[in-house]
């Protein structure tokens, strides 16, 4: 078996493979480093409306397995995203997604509506940013809030919207339930887990902003169980989104349930981490055998009671 | 820029806290440029799980060399200092602006303590080899950990060790001996690296004396290239704040843009 149909559908947008970069770890300088036409889609740093500074710094502080970030969209505004990036990736045929973020669902309708244009494939909503204001707080913690949001942008645009939930909720689920009901094209799973990191001699918090967004392999067992729940009770495409590092993670993810998965963190250990990662899925799809990798969506074998999973174990 | 997997030569104590390390890298040498950075690798575990940055301290054209020399500070230094010579190190860079020296300038005056000597060396090479003249003064907490400057001079720079062992190292009396060298030396530039309080104070004589300066800056880094903004600082320009990346607008910035720290 020689071609291996990398080929995914997520929400209308056709991806040559199912590995996008995530937002906010990924611009228009990875081009200085490999070609971007080799990615299944590219996906922008969420961007608001007007520009903004972003929070104080430190934006960073590694933890073990992972990292804290509060950069607090740092962004140029939607101008300079029309104006320099759209342009700038119309240069290549991988299709661009551009993640858009927003303080209130008013807003989010300018945005889009600004930004379906052509040249973008999807819009990304961050509706699960933790680090604006009110204490981490976002859409996506709450289904109702969601449906609110989703709902609203739909109704106004026509463009493919993909909407990117937050794990720091309960109701996963039913915040995924409420995105498909309100007409989302697919579900991203998910954006940082909020955390906090403490320097041990000043006692100062590692982080300028105190909290700040957890990502890394660490939060990937956590990530991954939630692929799993959402995808037993969505019927859009899922992708999966939270501490990919090897084609293993991604192809876990997909076997969890997700269309799709989006590269963070990894980005910055290995700049050409993404490109490592196709060629690995693409070989183990050729050792097991897979003429297409939708076949191992949601593949995981799951012996005994369908809601065994469901049942607290600890 | 490239990343690639560059063999390490040696890497050797050069005092109880720092080492230095030189690596072959034919692939990147030319691109080479005083005050760049490179962004290494330090282990193949997932923990340290991200690169950690170092400048350039020494480009040896002839031999294909690049060395390093840093501070053992935390795990991702940690692990670095225990590679040995022949083994792989994977690199990413040369990353970032270098230090710029106008054809004008004749006078050099380079103020560093630290890590920040490592910065400031190859500037001192690169200098003496446009025919400028550079004064060192180097600032530590003890003699030991002066480790660069016989190097330095071997650069050509005229150096003056200060210590806080020697209680000479205290701001009024750095103050004093550059106010005394831009005096008896006609300064053209002033550069530093390494401390917050040198930087403010360079600053301040930059301002009064009306002499350009560069300043190198540290931050906490992601990506490395200018993609997350996780590494920006604020600075002023045209009575406004702006915020800009260490890593990719930096990390060589000028005096006069650089915010009280
Ligand atoms: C452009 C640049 C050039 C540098 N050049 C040198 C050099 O030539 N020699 C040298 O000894 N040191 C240099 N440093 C500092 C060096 O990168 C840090 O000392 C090193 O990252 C510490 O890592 P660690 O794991 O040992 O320490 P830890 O304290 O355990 O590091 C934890 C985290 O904080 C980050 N971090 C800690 N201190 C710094 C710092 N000062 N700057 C940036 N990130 C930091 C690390 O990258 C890591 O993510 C430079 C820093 C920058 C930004
Ligand atoms: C430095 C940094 C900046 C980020 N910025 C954004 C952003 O602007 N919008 C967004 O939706 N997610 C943002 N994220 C979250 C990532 O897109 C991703 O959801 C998260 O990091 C988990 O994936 P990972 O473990 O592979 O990094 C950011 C993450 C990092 C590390
Ligand atoms: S480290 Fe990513 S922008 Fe500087």
């Amino acid at each position: 078996m020689s071609e291996i149909d990398m080929e995914v559908s997520i929400g209308g947008v056709l991806m040559k493979n199912p590995v996008m970069p995530a937002s906010g770890t990924f611009a228009e300088e990875a081009a200085q480093i490999f070609d971007l036409n080799v990615l299944g889609a590219l996906v922008t740093k969420s961007v608001t409306r007007y520009p903004r500074m972003g929070n104080i710094g430190p934006r960073i502080a590694e933890t073990t397995a992972g990292m804290i970030n509060a950069v607090g969209i740092q962004s140029k505004g939607s101008q300079s995203m029309l104006n320099t990036s759209i342009p700038f990736y119309q240069q290549y045929n991988s299709p661009l997604i551009i993640s858009i973020s927003a303080d209130t669902a008013d807003e989010f309708i300018d945005l889009a509506q600004e930004l379906s244009v052509p040249g973008v494939a999807a819009l990304e909503i961050n509706i699960s940013c933790p680090n604006l204001e009110d204490d981490g707080r976002s859409y996506a913690m709450d289904p109702a809030q969601t449906f609110r949001v989703v709902d609203y942008i739909k109704k106004k645009t026509k463009i493919p919207l993909f909407a990117k939930l937050t794990p720091n909720t309960n109701a996963i689920t039913e915040v995924a339930i409420a995105a498909e009901a309100a007409g989302a094209d697919a579900v991203v799973v998910a954006n940082t887990m909020l955390s906090m990191a403490i320097d041990v001699e000043s006692r100062k918090p590692k982080i300028g902003n105190i909290m700040g967004g957890l990502s890394g392999p660490c939060i990937k067992p956590i990530i991954l169980r939630m692929v799993y729940q959402v995808y037993k009770k969505v019927g859009i495409p899922i992708i999966g989104c939270g501490g990919i590092c090897s084609a293993e993670d991604a192809i876990e993810y997909m076997m969890a349930g997700a269309s799709a998965v989006q590269v963070g963190t990894y980005n910055f250990v290995n700049p050409i981490g993404m490109v490592d990662i196709i060629q690995g899925m693409k070989e183990h799809a050729i050792r097991h055998k897979i003429s297409s990798l939708n076949d191992i969506v949601g593949s995981v074998c799951v012996i005994g009671p369908e809601d065994i999973d469901e049942v607290a174990t600890y | 820029m490239k990343l690639l997997q560059s063999t390490v030569l040696f890497n050797i104590e050069a005092s109880s806290r720092y080492k230095h390390m030189a690596i072959y890298a034919p692939e990147v040498i030319d691109e080479c440029i005083a005050g760049q950075f490179f962004y290494l690798k330090c282990s193949n575990h997932i923990s340290p799980l991200l690169r950690r940055p170092m400048s350039i301290y020494k480009i040896v054209k002839e031999k294909d060399e690049v060395h390093f020399l840093y501070l053992i500070k935390g795990e991702g230094t940690k692990s670095l200092s225990q590679m040995q010579a022949g083994e792989k190190l994977d690199i990413f860079g040369p990353l970032g602006n270098g230090f710029i020296l106008k054809k004008e300038w004749k006078n050099l005056l380079i103020i560093a303590r630290g890590v920040g000597l490592a910065t400031m060396a190859p500037l001192i090479d690169l200098a003496t080899k446009q025919g400028k003249t550079t004064y060192a003064i180097l600032s530590a907490r003890s003699k030991e950990d002066i480790l660069s400057a016989n190097y330095m001079k071997e650069c050509g720079a005229q150096v003056i060790l200060v210590t806080d062992e020697d209680g000479n190292s205290d701001m009024v009396y750095v103050r004093k001996l550059i106010e005394s060298m831009i005096d008896s030396k006609s300064i053209d530039a002033l550069f530093t690296c390494g401390s917050k309080r040198l930087t403010n104070l360079l600053k301040n004589i930059s301002l009064q004396y009306k002499i350009p300066g560069q300043v190198a800056l540290e931050e906490n880094m992601g990506c490395g290239l200018g993609m997350c903004f996780c590494c920006v600082k604020p600075f002023q320009r045209a009575g406004k704040i702006i915020n800009l990346r260490v890593c990719s607008e930096g990390p060589i910035f000028q005096l006069e843009e650089v915010m009280e720290i």
